[in-house]
C-alpha cells in the first residue's frame, strides 16, 4: 500500500469545496508532517535552502535528548539511591516521565490543531520544542493535572492570544513554569518537590539552590553539579549534557551563540561581583560564582529559553545585551531575592519583556547613524 | 586610484551546470519580442502598429510617465503583433525579423568631444536609455535627474551568473567608451568594480575610480557596493549601468549604430554542455534551446535562479538578463524531508544536512519550496547574507506594515530587490523578500516620489 497515494486520495476531501473543507489545517499538518509538500517557488529566488521550521525546530528537540535521557535516569537515581542498574533507574524514570510528556504534547498540540482549524492557518512547529520543555522544566512530582493546566495555560494565553508561533512575547514553556509556580508554589518549590516519591520514600531532596537560600553551604560536590547527580528539575541538573546539547546547536547554526556566551557572561561578572563584596549573613554572597553555573536552571535556561528566537532579542547587538542582562538578573535575584532561590526563569521572562525595547535602541542607532550621514551631505 | 571591498557576510551557491567558457552564436530568430514587463513601472504608448517596417533602433513604444524614454527596435523587420492581456495591457510587442539588419543612424560621435545634451539626446533615441538605472527604487534613470555618481559592477557572484570579463572580452574599445559617455552624465565619479582576479584586464580603464571587490555573493550586488563606497541618502540619486551595457552604448557612439546584439550565459543543471551564446535582444527562448536541454520537467529562468524571472519557450530573453538558467522543477513529496541529516543532496547555510561536510559539491538544486510558509520566527539568518547596513527583518516588517517614516528611516532608498535575494533563499520561513521589497519600493515611488 503506497501511502503518498492513499493521502492524494482522501486530499480532496479536505481541499476548498471538499467535504471536511474545515478539517483542511489539520490534514495539513499532518500531511506536511510525514512529506515535505511538493510546493515550487513561485516569486523571488527559485532555489531555496534546505532548511525549514521543521528542521529546526527538530534540531533543538535532537539538542534536548541527552539532557531528557540523563534526567529520566536520574529521576530513578535520586529515588532510589546507589546500587541499581541503570536499567532499573532508567524505567522507574521513565514510568514517572512519560506521562507527563504525553499530556505535554497531547493537550498542546490539541490546543494547536484546534486552533488551527479555528482560526484556517496552517499548523505551526514551534510546540514541538515547547511540548518537550515544558516537562522537563518541572518537578518530578507535580501532580498531573497541574501540568495539564499549566499547559492548556502556556498555550491559549502563553502563545496563541498573541497569534501564534512567532507572535508571542513570553517563552510559553516559561509561561507554563510560572504559571505553575504562582498557582501551586507549594507543589513547585521546597524540598520535598524534586525527587520523585520524596516525602514517602523520606529521601531529601533538597536542591544545591535550596540550600543556600536557607543559608547552608550545600555539601554537593563539584563533580556532581557538572554530571547532574543531584535533585532538581527533570532536565535541568546535567550540565555536562546540556552542554552536549549546546554544542549540536551551535555547531548545526541553530541557536545564538550570542545570547549563550552574554548571559555567561553577564552572570559570571556579576556572581564575581557578589564574591568580592561578601557577606556575613547571606551565604549566597560567597558562594563561588562559577559553581552559579552549574546549579539550577542557569545552564538549561541559557542554552534552551533565552535563545528561543521568538522572545529573545532580534538584533546582533541586541543579543549580546539581553543574554548579558539575563545572567545578571539570574544571579542578582538568586543572591538577594529571598523569596525565590532560583532566578533564571523571571531573568529570561523579565528580559523577554524588554527585549522588543532592546531591540528598540539598537535599531534606533542604526537609524541615527542614517540621519546622520544625510545632515552631514546637506551641511 | 583604488579601494578595495572585501565582503564577509553572504552566500555562495555552488550549482551544477556552470557556463563553460565557449562561445556561439544562435541562429537568427525569425521573430523578436520587446516586453515592457522587462522595465519596471513603465507604462508603454505605442508608436508602431502591426504591419509597420521598423529599423534597428526606431522607436517601438516610449514611456507614459516620461516620453523622453524610449525603447527601440532590436531588429529591422515588420511588426507582426501586439499581444495584449487583461485591461489591454501589452504583453509584448512581436516583430518578424528581416534576413538582414538595416540600422538607423545616430551618427559617429566622439566620447571625448561631444556634449551632456548629446549625450543625454542620442542615448535617450537609440533606446539605450533604458540599461540606466537609478537607485532608489531600482527602476529606469529619469534623465532630469543629475546622479551623484555612476556605478558598474563588473562583478558577478550570483550562481551560475555569467562571467562579465568572458561577455566584454575584445570589445574593451566599446567598454571604455562607454564609461566615457557615461561619465558626461554625471558631477561625480563613475565607479567601476570588479572581481581581483580580473585586475589586468580592467587595470587600463580610464575615467573611473575601480574598486576591486572580492568576497561572497552578494559582494558583485552593485547595491553592495554602493554601500560600501557612497550609499544613497534620502533625495539622492545614483545610475548603475551592466558592463555589457557600457559597451553597447561605447559602440552606438563609435559607430553610430545600436546594436542590440549580447552574449549571455546558458547554464544549469538541465542543459546539455552550458555555454555562453550570442544573440539579440528579445530573441525567442526556444531558438536558445533548441535541443539543448537534458532532462524533462524544467524550469526556465531569465536571469540567474536568485532573481531570475520564470519564462516560457515563446518568451524572450529579458532585458537586463544576462543568463538563462534552466533547473529541474521541484514539484515532488518527500517523505519525512524534514528530518535533519536526511535528503542530502540539497544545499543549506546551517548545517542540519551532512552537505556541510563538501563545501566545494556543486549542487543539482531543484525548485522545491523545501517547506511551507510561515511567520518569522529564527532571527540573525536574514544578517547572515547581508553585507550592507540594513536591518533586513525590521525593513521587511516596516514594508509589510506599510509605515513608510520606518522605510525610510531604515534604509529603503539604499536595497533592491536582488539585495534581498539571499534572504528569500536562507529564509526557513519561506518569506518572499524580494517580492516584499519590491512592493515597498513602489509603496515608495507613489508616496514620496
Amino acid at each position: 500500500m503506497d501511502l503518498r497515494k492513499q493521502i492524494d486520495k482522501i486530499k480532496p476531501h479536505f481541499e476548498k469545496g471538499g467535504k471536511y473543507e474545515k478539517y483542511g489545517p489539520a490534514f495539513d499538518g499532518i500531511e506536511t508532517f510525514l512529506y515535505v509538500p511538493n510546493h515550487t517557488t513561485k516569486k523571488g529566488a527559485h532555489i531555496r535552502d534546505g532548511v525549514d521550521l521543521k528542521r529546526v525546530m527538530m534540531i533543538v528537540v535532537l539538542a534536548l535528548v541527552p539532557a531528557t535521557i540523563f534526567g529520566i535516569w536520574n529521576i530513578g537515581f535520586q529515588n532510589m539511591g546507589e546500587g541499581q542498574s541503570f536499567w532499573a533507574y532508567f524505567s522507574f524514570g521513565a514510568i514517572r516521565f512519560l506521562p507527563m510528556v504525553i499530556i505535554s504534547y497531547g493537550l498542546g498540540l490539541g490546543i494547536e490543531f484546534a486552533y488551527a482549524i479555528f482560526r484556517g492557518h496552517s499548523v505551526n512547529e514551534g510546540y514541538l520544542v515547547t511540548g518537550l520543555l515544558i516537562p522537563l522544566i518541572m518537578p518530578i512530582d507535580l501532580p498531573l493535572w497541574m501540568l495539564a493546566v499549566s499547559v492548556v495555560f502556556a498555550v491559549v494565553i502563553g502563545k496563541e492570544a498573541f497569534g501564534g508561533t512567532g507572535m508571542n512575547i513570553l517563552n510559553p514553556a516559561l509561561v507554563a513554569r510560572a504559571f505553575a509556580l504562582f498557582s501551586y508554589a507549594a507543589y513547585m518549590s521546597g524540598n520535598t518537590v524534586w525527587v520523585a516519591d520524596a516525602v514517602a520514600d523520606g529521601v531529601s531532596g533538597e536542591t544545591v539552590l535550596g540550600a543556600l537560600g536557607g543559608n547552608i553551604m550545600p555539601n554537593t560536590s563539584v563533580m556532581d553539579m557538572f554530571m547532574g547527580y543531584m535533585p532538581g528539575s527533570v532536565g535541568e541538573t546535567s550540565v555536562l549534557m546540556i552542554l552536549i546539547g549546546a554544542a549540536f546547536l551551535l555547531f548545526t547554526g541553530i541557536a545564538s551563540w550570542r545570547i549563550m556566551l552574554a548571559t555567561v557572561i553577564g552572570a559570571s561578572l556579576t556572581g564575581l561581583l557578589f564574591n568580592a563584596i561578601g557577606s556575613e549573613t547571606n551565604i549566597l554572597f560567597n558562594f563561588p560564582w562559577w559553581q552559579h553555573l552549574l546549579v539550577g536552571g542557569f545552564a538549561f535556561g541559557a542554552v534552551f529559553m533565552a535563545t528561543d528566537p521568538v522572545t529573545a532579542a532580534q538584533t546582533t547587538k541586541g543579543k549580546w545585551i539581553y543574554g548579558f542582562l539575563i545572567g545578571v538578573f539570574a544571579i542578582l535575584i538568586r543572591i538577594v531575592n529571598p523569596t525565590l532561590p532560583e532566578g533564571m526563569m523571571m531573568a529570561i521572562l523579565l528580559m523577554n519583556v524588554f527585549a522588543p525595547t532592546i531591540d528598540h535602541y539598537v535599531i534606533k542607532s542604526n537609524v541615527n547613524k542614517r540621519k546622520k550621514r544625510l545632515q552631514k551631505v546637506k551641511a | 586610484m583604488s579601494k578595495d571591498i572585501r565582503i564577509k557576510k553572504g552566500l555562495d551557491i555552488k550549482l551544477k551546470g556552470k557556463a563553460q567558457q565557449k562561445l556561439s552564436s544562435v541562429s537568427r530568430s525569425k521573430i523578436f519580442a520587446i516586453k515592457p514587463s522587462n522595465f519596471h513601472g513603465i507604462i508603454p504608448k505605442l508608436t508602431v502598429k502591426v504591419g509597420d517596417k521598423v529599423n534597428v533602433g526606431d522607436v517601438v513604444f516610449y514611456a507614459k510617465q516620461n516620453e523622453q524614454i524610449k525603447f527601440t527596435s532590436p531588429v529591422s523587420g515588420e511588426i507582426k503583433e501586439i499581444v495584449r492581456g487583461a485591461k489591454r495591457k501589452i504583453l509584448s510587442v512581436k516583430i518578424i525579423a528581416d534576413a538582414k539588419d538595416t540600422y538607423k543612424d545616430f551618427g559617429i560621435k566622439s566620447p571625448s568631444k561631444i556634449t551632456h545634451q548629446e549625450v543625454k539626446k542620442n542615448l535617450l533615441e537609440s533606446g539605450c536609455w533604458a540599461s540606466i538605472k537609478q537607485r532608489p527604487y531600482d527602476i529606469i534613470a529619469n534623465p532630469d535627474d543629475s546622479p551623484k555618481a555612476i556605478f558598474i559592477s563588473a562583478s558577478a557572484t550570483a550562481p551560475l551568473a555569467a562571467n562579465p570579463v568572458f561577455i566584454l572580452n575584445g570589445r574593451e574599445k566599446e567598454f571604455q567608451a562607454g564609461i566615457e559617455v557615461l561619465g558626461k552624465l554625471t558631477e561625480g565619479k563613475v565607479h567601476l568594480s570588479f572581481n581581483p582576479a580580473d585586475a589586468s584586464f580592467f587595470n587600463d580603464i580610464q575615467g573611473v575610480i575601480l574598486h576591486k571587490v572580492s568576497g561572497k555573493h552578494p559582494a558583485g550586488n552593485v547595491g553592495v557596493q554602493i554601500s560600501k563606497i557612497d550609499p544613497v541618502n534620502s533625495g539622492e540619486k545614483v545610475w548603475v549601468v551592466q558592463p555589457q551595457d557600457v559597451a553597447t552604448i561605447g559602440k552606438l557612439f563609435l559607430t553610430g549604430k545600436y546594436d542590440a546584439s549580447k552574449i549571455i550565459a546558458l547554464a544549469g543543471s538541465q542543459v546539455e554542455s552550458p555555454q555562453y551564446y550570442k544573440l539579440i535582444q528579445g530573441a525567442q527562448i526556444s531558438d536558445i534551446l533548441d535541443g539543448k536541454l537534458s532532462r524533462d520537467n524544467s524550469r526556465i529562468i531569465s536571469g540567474n535562479p536568485l532573481t531570475g524571472e520564470t519564462v516560457i519557450l515563446n518568451d524572450s530573453v529579458g532585458y537586463y538578463d544576462n543568463e538563462i538558467s534552466v533547473l529541474p522543477e521541484g514539484d515532488h513529496y518527500s517523505l519525512f524531508g524534514w528530518m535533519p541529516f536526511f535528503g542530502n543532496d540539497k544545499f543549506s547555510m546551517s548545517r542540519t544536512f551532512f552537505s556541510f561536510l563538501t563545501p566545494k559539491k556543486e549542487y543539482d538544486l531543484d525548485t522545491n519550496l523545501n517547506g511551507e510558509d510561515r511567520a518569522m520566527v529564527v532571527t540573525g539568518e536574514m544578517e547572515k547574507v547581508m553585507p550592507m547596513d540594513i536591518y533586513p527583518m525590521q525593513l521587511l516588517k516596516a514594508v509589510l506594515i506599510e509605515d513608510i517614516e520606518n522605510m525610510e528611516n531604515l534604509g529603503i532608498y539604499e536595497v533592491a530587490p536582488e539585495d534581498f535575494a539571499l534572504i528569500d533563499f536562507v529564509s526557513s520561513s519561506k518569506i518572499e523578500a524580494q517580492d516584499i521589497i519590491r512592493q515597498g519600493l513602489d509603496l515608495m515611488i507613489k508616496e514620496v516620489g
